[in-house]
């Protein structure tokens, strides 16, 4: 148990994806200029019944990651294996019946419906395409569905714009639900919503993980939420994974400095664990994926930078017995005091 | 003094001043839409002082920013009926005329917005807007004003303001955008500060910075500062009294301290127990809210909160007013529960605070 590889068969496997979005010019010939490494030698497994979750900056290619997984957008070079079957260079016939198996929950509970459906066919299409079932059949199965995720059935011929946000964020789960997938990529599922209605989502989704034994790709950008329902977690910077590990060991004992200072940035719900931290404030922005810095990504804001960092880029390699990261002045060997520092006490005390 | 205190002496009687900076007494705000009354805020109460941060917290609809709008008188329109009072340095701005409050709209009490983008004009640059927005109010001539916009993009941590004024919105990031929002907000020296989520649309490394700069100047300049905000760990971090508002109406109003280690109010628990914590490990399950916020058009009967509270009986039907019933003087709330039931129902099998299922209540 507990490796930065993770437990039980490996259901989704990514090798160095790269996705590059060229940066053109000219006006009768393209001339190629740049290009934006959105996504840049990205490697990671997810095993069969686990939640990876994926934290990061804006801008730093967790979006561009999950549809580049999903074969939404064609990744430039890397390999993306669903159980142990290649996908990057399927034609879109080939992936048909793997896509099934795989399914996407978007952030705007709002733009991922479309207003002219009802919501028997949102959730109905998917199952009548794929010839699963249809007439009286299709409905019921719909129907069960819609129960399942805290809707009702006589919710069936409604439109979208007749609910709330939480519950058209049902809806899409239900969508996402109904070809009974595998796998599950969540884009930032609960960031449109509010606390109290996020706390439903969540817990509706961990069920159906139990009852359906799915596997989840887990993106947000609120580093709480994404603690309570990963096991591991993947964090990235600027287009590559800066750290990798289990979900425990991540947050307490992060070894990379851009971990910590992500995590040391979120206030915390508690007046007095605010107040006995000291938080590592990142100075500047994110630097443009464009023209990313060399060699570590995140050397320009970095507080424990050295000449080394500049000039060679650290490999992503095993740092503890369930971290591996990419740093060239590890903290749990170089700046154990800082990580203490930073994080709120309990935190610190409960490992 | 606490935002709580004052609403507790809020009372029908004539308005006295009392030396706030900013006292809203039972502010009550209705629209009046093709689908029937809308009431945004009611009977709403609160004040902060100078170099003081309140805090209110609540969710989408619950009239947090309406009844600061109003408070700038931006919800005037007529279809809008507004009741209480609103004092501003012993003044009722309520009663002050569109051209008295443009005076004291960003001059002495500035705004920011959550979000940037849509808050500066995309085809002007920010340096023009900037210059407008002194000499609006202070007579100073482009040079003069010039001077000033520097001196405030410096001082908000801006590099290279000298170039930065000559650049569009569009060419600054969301963190850098918001600072120029900041520096806007600060050109004619405001007493208050009235910030709109300012950080709900930024990264959690962005966020820190930002509030860490609201927080300095807030010092540097003695502003009063009312934080309005959904995220309750951003209200522990920079408020010291809070308000927690639900369907329109102050439910709690406290400190932060007695609202995060004693909370009064059903509907405390249940944000409290909803939240996920980046330093608590991973436990079974979120306590829940059921349900949604009621709708403003039909508000329910009694308390705003009956409908989702599995604590609710009779008495509920009723609307408990906002007073003083358990914890420390100065802690109010809307909630008939005893103080000592509150104590009892709150707590979650784990130990932690939070809103039960109502299967577990036995309802």
């Amino acid at each position: 148990m507990g490796s930065a590889e993770g437990t039980g068969r490996p259901l989704l496997e990514v090798n160095n994806l790269v996705k590059y979005f060229p940066i053109k010019s000219g006006i009768l010939i393209d001339r190629q200029v740049g290009a934006v490494q959105a996504v840049d030698d990205v490697s990671f497994t997810v095993h069969e019944g686990e939640t990876v979750g994926l934290v990061g900056e804006s801008g730093c290619g967790k979006s561009t990651l999950c549809r580049a997984i999903l074969q939404l957008i064609e990744p430039t070079s890397g390999s993306v294996k669903f159980d142990g079957r290649e996908l990057v260079g399927l034609r879109s016939r080939e992936l048909r019946p793997i896509r099934r198996e795989m399914q996407m929950i978007f952030q705007d509970p709002y733009a991922s419906l479309n207003p002219r459906k009802r919501v028997g066919e949102i959730v109905g299409d998917p199952i009548q395409l794929n010839g699963i079932a249809s007439g009286k059949g299709l409905r019921t199965q719909v129907q069960d569905l819609l129960e399942r995720v805290g809707l009702s059935a006589e919710h069936f011929n409604r439109y979208p714009h007749e609910f709330s946000g939480g519950q058209r964020q049902r809806i899409g789960i239900a969508r996402a639900l109904a070809l009974r997938p595998r796998l599950i990529i969540a884009d930032e599922p609960v960031s449109a919503l509010d606390v109290s209605i996020q706390a439903q989502i969540i817990n509706l989704l961990e069920d159906l993980q139990s009852e359906f034994n799915l596997t989840y790709v887990f993106v947000a950008h609120d580093l709480g939420v994404v603690r309570h329902v990963s096991d591991r977690i993947a964090v990235m910077y600027l287009g590559k994974i800066a750290e990798i590990g289990d979900a425990d060991a991540v947050y307490e004992n992060p070894v990379h400095p851009y971990t910590l200072s992500l995590l040391s940035a979120v206030p915390i719900p508690d007046p007095r664990e605010n107040s006995s931290r000291k938080p590592i404030i990142l100075e500047g922005d994110l630097p443009s994926p464009a023209n990313p810095p060399p060699a570590c990504r995140f050397h320009t804001r970095c507080p424990y930078a050295t000449e080394i960092c500049s000039t060679e880029e650290p490999p992503l390699i095993p740092h503890s017995s369930n971290q591996i990261a990419a740093c060239h002045h590890p903290l749990n060997k170089e700046h154990p005091e800082a990580v203490a520092a930073a994080l709120p006490h309990s935190q610190v005390n409960s490992t | 003094m606490t935002g709580a205190e004052a609403t507790q002496q809020a009372t029908p009687q004539p308005a006295k001043p009392t030396g706030k900076l900013l006292e809203v007494r039972n502010l009550t705000v209705r629209f009046e839409t093709e689908d029937g009354t809308l009431t945004a805020v009611s009977d709403c109460s609160f004040s902060v002082d100078r170099g003081e941060t309140l805090g209110i917290v609540g969710e989408s609809g619950s009239g947090k920013s309406v009844a600061n709008l109003t408070v700038m008188g931006l919800t005037r329109s007529p279809n809008t009926t507004i009741e209480g009072e609103i004092l501003f340095d012993g003044k009722d701005l309520l009663k002050a005329k569109p051209e008295e409050l443009a005076q004291i709209r960003g001059n002495d009490i500035a705004m920011i917005f959550q979000d940037p983008l849509t808050s500066l004009h995309p085809f002007y640059k920010v340096g023009w807007q900037m210059i407008e927005a002194v000499q609006a109010h202070q007579s100073l001539n482009k040079d003069g004003a010039r001077k000033r916009a520097l001196d405030l993009l410096d001082l908000v941590g801006i590099p290279e303001p000298q170039r930065r004024l000559e650049q569009y919105p569009h060419e600054f990031s969301g963190g850098m955008r918001q600072r120029v929002m900041i520096a806007m907000a600060l050109l004619n020296d405001p007493k208050l500060l009235i910030a709109d989520e300012p950080t709900t649309a930024l990264d959690v490394t962005i966020q820190a910075q930002i509030l860490r700069l609201i927080a300095r100047l807030q010092k540097e300049f003695e502003m009063g500062v009312v934080m309005i905000t959904h995220d309750l760990g951003v209200i522990a971090e920079v408020t010291r009294d809070v308000n927690v508002m639900y369907a329109g109406r102050v439910v709690e109003a406290g400190s932060v301290d007695q609202l995060f280690y004693n909370p009064q109010h059903p509907y405390s628990w249940g944000l409290l127990g909803s939240l996920t914590r980046v330093d608590v490990l991973r436990h079974s399950r979120l306590s829940q809210i059921k349900g949604q916020p009621p709708s403003l058009l039909q508000p329910p009967e009694g308390c705003p909160f009956r409908p989702r509270c599995p604590h609710a009986f009779n008495k509920c039907h009723e609307l408990p007013p906002l007073e003083h019933r358990g914890g420390d003087p100065g802690h109010l709330d809307r909630c008939w529960l005893s103080p000592d039931q509150k104590q009892e129902l709150r707590v979650l099998d784990d130990g932690s605070i939070g809103l039960r299922e109502p299967e577990e209540v036995g309802a």
